[in-house]
């Protein structure tokens, strides 16, 4: 038992927690790479395709109303998730990269111009980089980067000092993926805010370990995947302020965001469908709300205090790692822990372990640009979620001892 | 040796390990044991980028045959690349340009060429082979 939380059941929820891997027990630490899917998501994918698969919104047979009700279901239920003020101001994406390329080309282009500055941090992940800096080149905007100190922590001085009356936009990670640093988002939008910038939030590593509020927040738009908080894969969504997404032009053509075509002149459909064209990833928006509800049963705090329990213990462990030293030591931290030890390349690492059963994820996370603000070339990362434990995490540790005897 | 008897010597030998450790401990004696490439050998012509791991490929011809050395930052993709370089250095192009490697596979190390390792090796072999392909031609031209 771990706080409220029956760990030994909830690993029964999730089946491919016994794959036998390399002749071991599978210890899954690849957890914010993608989560594992519980039963109750499986069963929905499969239920979906076994009893109502059908074409969304145009069809009036009963299976198309069913299809057509439960991918709305999934709406409400995203919206709910993130207290988004209306169900409209959530578009479907296939994950987080692709809301933030909805944003930079749809929004950007509209709205940004030569001259006009784009804010982002050191630790982004390169889906929240190469976006704008595309954007740029093509709009000759100018990109303006927040420093970090050693802790892996914003100085928000200097982000202060970014700030201008050119500052058009600012893009964000919530949660860094390779050091789990927890950006003070909150801060950063109100003093965006204050200049009039406008704020996206890279939510794809936040969303499975953090209670979200956009209100709250006050964010303008927010990115996220489902894969990374026990949903299915190909599949994310984007929350807008209703107010920009109705300003913003449509970012792909096709069947769904059109109300009317003609040869002529093609009339746009209303939110959130008119940034939603083609025949979307149905099965998976389906299921992703059983994976919101799975989250919900268990309580995102509960989930939370675990994971920090873990963290903690794990960070306590690997200190006896002789030249081991960890890369990301914020204050505010979720569940993921980086690592590199000296003398020793991370790919190594990554197969060694992996020998022994253990997933990890090896190399720069995407996040190059971070890597070499710590002279590094990459990392070995753990990150937990909520059906790891203790046992794993010895695990681990017996594995690192091994690696280090072998490459000794 | 031909291409081939060197590839069931080391399979022979890998026959010895009767478990994963002992294996990997090898691959990694191999890689501490392999000569370092040159420094100006090290160029941006050379490097063979791995997601993961970066790895270098320098060939050139001796006489009539095509020889290879290489290096990487990281030690077991190291003694991965020194068994290649011991397979395939000092043949002819053709002969390199033509080899079946079925090593890897019969000692179990398949899936350090495959794609998801990013290790680069999968990358030199192909390169390797190319070598081979672009210095048949070479003397083929050169012959007539």
């Amino acid at each position: 038992m771990s706080n409220n939380l029956d760990i030994a059941s909830i690993r029964n929820d999730f089946p491919i927690l016994n794959e036998i891997v390399n002749g071991k027990q599978l210890v899954y630490f690849d957890n914010a790479a993608t989560t594992q899917k519980p039963h109750l998501v499986l069963d929905a994918l499969s239920g979906y395709y076994e009893h109502y698969n059908a074409n969304i919104h145009r069809g009036i047979h009963h299976l198309a109303e069913k299809a057509t009700s439960a991918f709305e279901q999934s709406r409400r239920r995203l919206q709910t998730f993130l207290n988004a003020p209306l169900s409209e101001e959530i578009i479907f994406t296939y994950g987080t990269t692709d809301g933030i390329n909805l944003v930079a080309s749809s929004y950007g282009r509209t709205f940004l111009k030569a001259g006009d500055e784009v804010i982002i941090s050191t630790m982004e992940h390169h889906s929240n980089i190469v976006p704008w800096q595309m954007l740029c080149e093509e709009k000759g905007c100018i990109l303006k980067v927040i420093p970090i100190n050693d802790e892996g922590e914003l100085l928000m001085d200097e982000y202060e000092k970014l700030l201008t009356d050119r500052t058009k936009f600012v893009s964000v990670v919530h949660v860094s993926n390779s050091l789990g640093t927890i950006n003070p988002v909150k801060e950063i939008i109100a003093k965006a805010h204050a200049v009039g910038a406008k704020v996206l939030l890279d939510g794809a590593q936040a969303s499975s370990h953090l209670h979200l509020d956009v209100q709250d927040l006050d964010c303008d738009f927010y990115s996220l995947s489902l894969h990374k908080i026990y949903g299915p894969t190909g599949m994310g969504i984007l929350y807008g302020k209703k107010e920009l997404l109705d300003a913003m032009p449509p970012y792909r053509g096709g069947g769904e965001m059109i109300k009317e075509v003609t040869f002529e002149k093609t009339t746009y459909n209303e939110l959130p469908y008119k940034f939603e064209a083609g025949t979307p990833n149905i099965a998976d928006v389906v299921a992703s709300k059983f994976a919101l509800d799975y989250v919900d049963t268990l309580g995102k705090s509960n989930i939370a205090a675990h994971e920090n329990m873990l963290l903690q213990y794990a960070t306590e462990a690997v200190k006896e790692i002789e030249g081991l030293r960890i890369i990301g030591q914020a204050k505010e931290k979720v569940s993921v822990l980086s690592f590199v030890i000296d003398g020793i390349h991370h790919q190594d690492m990554g197969v060694l372990l992996d020998q022994q059963g253990i997933a990890v994820r090896t190399g720069h996370h995407c996040t190059q640009p971070l890597m070499r603000r710590f002279n590094i070339t990459g990392t070995t990362r753990a990150s937990f979620a909520v059906y790891n434990t203790t046992d794993e995490i010895d695990l681990l540790i017996q594995g690192l001892h091994k690696v280090k005897r072998m490459l000794g | 040796m031909t291409i081939n008897e060197i590839q069931d010597e080391l399979i022979s030998d890998f026959e010895l390990f009767d478990d994963w450790e002992s294996k990997y401990e090898y691959i990694i004696d191999l890689g501490k044991e392999f000569p370092p490439l040159e420094e100006q050998f090290k160029t941006e012509e050379n490097i063979i980028k791995g997601c993961q791991s970066r790895v270098w490929l320098n060939a050139y011809l001796d006489g009539e045959l095509l020889k290879f050395e290489a290096d990487s930052d990281a030690i077991i993709v190291r003694g991965l690349v020194s068994m290649l370089v011991k397979v395939l250095s000092g043949h002819t192009p053709e002969e390199i340009a033509s080899a079946n490697l079925y090593f890897m596979e019969r000692v179990g190390l398949h899936q350090h060429l495959a794609q998801t390792r990013s290790n680069g090796l999968a990358s030199m072999l192909k390169q390797m082979k190319t070598y081979g392909v672009a210095y048949q031609a070479k003397s083929f031209n050169a012959a007539s």
